[in-house]
């Protein structure tokens, strides 16, 4: 099949861009495989999806990716350890049940994570609480509280706060922000406060020395 | 499709013609026989006897192509037979067991692809099986045929395939035992198919699985009329044939969609008759699918067939099932379906352990569905669209050499 170059969401390239070309990527929700195509297509690694939804299963196997369906919640995945270079949960982490438990498996089985998660500390949301008292809709909080698949919400101190209690190492990260008046300039200084998704490239950190 | 002539839409019925002129049916279809393994050359079996000569009825739609590519083989389930599309005569009501998966623009498409379907040995549908003459005694064979495996049926099957000149089949594919066929090609043959699509099947046959089959045969080896399997000049079993189609057709629903369909519904009737004739909805149908059952298969074949699937277990024959697939190469889509209790995706999920084990490039799906087993017949729409999606993709695959 060409690779049909459709335009990748801005996220999404910018997880692409830290993925090396040639090496294995599994995407823990990989939705209907825009990622995964776009990474066989112009990276040449070989990509393995899990997806819960049947029907973007299907847009998966529509675009000839290797692709199962399932549920990440269900716990450990029946990978070997660091069987991928790489394992993606783009905007999945917040949706799923036992979040740190996914994250311990995808670091188990992938020697690098990349984690994208929408911030819950971005100024508007902070904005709508301070003034309304109420949740905001927007992003990724679009739906009300009573009817979203979000199980979880953090900002990215949040984040940043679990990796360091975790044992896990961020080896390099990405925001993204809304368009506006310098924003990606604001984003970059003041992440938690105007990006409004953070991109993290996380891996096991090395065991303390012992004295 | 790039055609010279313009073809009339396949998706479009035409009410003003009958069904076998429907722009996306086979057509009037005839079923075929091939012969081989005949003396000295029997085909050796995995008992460790030989069978031959044998007989395969076989019915096959489309064309192959000039670099024999596009050849689609297609495993029946356990009453299955060759017939899998299309229609008999202009007097036949009813089309081939998988008509609405195969055809112009179905998902097998016959415009694109050449599709061959066989019944097994062992089969009553004109394959050589147990009412077959047998050589050495110009009788039938009834119980002296030998015991087989759907490993002996793979291997009929790849004899007809090769005669037939697809030596390296596009993809293999079927449902229920049908899959599990699919499953044992794939292995044994690894360099000889592309891709395969097993559906609604375990790696083995568990303990319940074959529970059921048990049940059914003794229903048919207690039969007065078994008469050892020697019934062939007098009233056949059909008590204990009917019995084990009934429990058959009771494991390929499921609650929900035995509810929806039957409920407790009584039959022509107002009232309970206490008596025990046929008071339920439900009981009308068991009953006429057992009677049914009879007029068109072999109560011997039906004892030989369920034992091979007995004996089907990936997983023993080669150490593991992880094992069972380091020899195997196609790409795969491997589905099954939410309410199917016979074959449920747990057992699917062990395939695809195995599948993942051995870094194969595979696709599973698990369709949302109330239907049961009998899913695999049934969801049309959702197997068309991913099964042609796949297809589509796998054959320009194919046609490129470097393809691996």
């Amino acid at each position: 099949m060409p690779p049909t170059a459709s335009p990748l969401r801005p996220d999404l390239l910018r997880i692409a861009e830290l993925i090396e070309p040639g090496t294995r990527v599994l995407d823990l929700g990989c939705g209907s495989g825009e990622l995964l195509r776009y990474l066989e297509d112009t990276r040449g690694v070989t990509a393995r999806g899990i997806e819960i939804e049947p029907t973007r299963v299907m847009d998966c196997v529509a675009k000839g990716l290797s692709v199962c369906q399932g549920d990440i919640d269900e716990g450990v995945l029946d990978y070997s350890d660091n069987h991928f270079d790489y394992v993606v949960l783009s905007q999945t982490l917040h949706l799923v049940s036992r979040p740190r438990l996914v994250v311990r498996e995808m670091l188990r089985v992938g020697r690098h994570g990349i984690v994208s998660i929408p911030n819950f500390g971005y100024w508007p949301i902070r904005l709508a609480l301070l003034l309304r008292g109420r949740l905001p809709r927007l992003g990724c909080f679009k739906r009300p509280w009573y009817d979203t698949p979000t199980g979880h919400v953090m900002t990215l101190n949040d984040f940043r706060h679990f990796c360091r209690n975790n044992g896990i190492a961020i080896e390099s990260q990405r925001r993204v922000a809304s368009p506006g008046f310098l924003a990606e300039h604001r984003a970059r200084l003041f992440p938690n406060l105007f990006a409004q998704l953070g991109i993290y490239l996380v891996t096991r950190a090395a065991p303390a020395p012992t004295p | 499709m790039a055609g010279d002539a313009p073809q009339p839409d396949p998706h479009l019925q035409r009410p003003d013609l009958p069904p076998w002129q429907q722009p996306d049916s086979v057509g009037i279809v005839q079923t075929q026989y091939h012969t081989f393994a005949e003396p000295p050359h029997p085909m050796p079996l995995d008992s460790g006897a030989t069978l031959g000569p044998i007989t395969l009825a076989y019915e096959t739609y489309g064309q192959l192509d000039e670099t024999r590519s596009n050849a689609i083989f297609i495993c029946h389930a356990l009453s299955g037979d060759a017939h899998v599309a299309g229609y008999h005569s202009t007097d036949d009501h009813r089309p081939g067991w998988w008509d609405a998966m195969v055809g112009p623009g179905k998902a097998f498409d016959t415009t694109r692809y050449f599709v061959i379907c066989a019944n097994c040995i062992a089969g009553c549908s004109g394959s050589t099986g147990p009412a077959s003459i047998h050589p050495a005694t110009g009788r039938r064979y009834a119980r002296d045929f030998p015991v087989v495996t759907l490993a002996d049926m793979v291997r009929a099957y790849k004899a007809l395939a090769d005669h037939l000149g697809a030596r390296k089949l596009l993809a293999i594919t079927g449902g229920s035992m049908g899959g599990m066929q699919v499953l044992e090609w794939s292995i044994m043959y690894p360099d000889a198919v592309h891709a395969i699509i097993p559906i609604a099947t375990p790696a083995r046959l568990t303990a319940q699985g074959i529970a059921f089959n048990v049940v059914g045969r003794q229903a048919i080896l207690d039969d007065p009329h078994y008469n050892g399997g020697n019934y062939y000049d007098g009233p056949p079993p059909n008590t204990g044939l009917a019995i084990a189609r009934m429990l058959g057709h009771i494991t390929y629903l499921s609650d929900d969609s035995m509810r929806e369909k039957f409920g407790r519904q009584l039959r022509d009737r107002e009232d309970l008759s206490y008596d025990f004739g046929v008071d339920f909805e439900v009981e009308s149908y068991l009953q006429h699918q057992g009677q049914a059952f009879t007029e068109r298969f072999d109560a011997n074949s039906y004892l030989y067939i369920t034992r091979a699937v007995d004996y089907f277990d990936l997983a023993g024959k080669y150490g593991s099932l992880a094992d069972a697939f380091a020899r195997a190469r196609a790409r795969v889509l491997l589905i099954s379906f939410t309410s199917d209790w016979l074959y449920p995706p747990t057992q699917a999920k062990e395939i695809v352990s195995a599948l993942r084990a051995n870094g194969l490039h595979f696709a599973y799906c698990e369709v949302p569905t109330r239907y049961g087993h009998d899913a695999f017949l049934l969801e049309k729409d959702t197997l068309t669209r991913v099964i042609s999606d796949f297809l589509a993709l796998e054959y320009s695959r194919a046609l490129r050499p470097e393809a691996p």
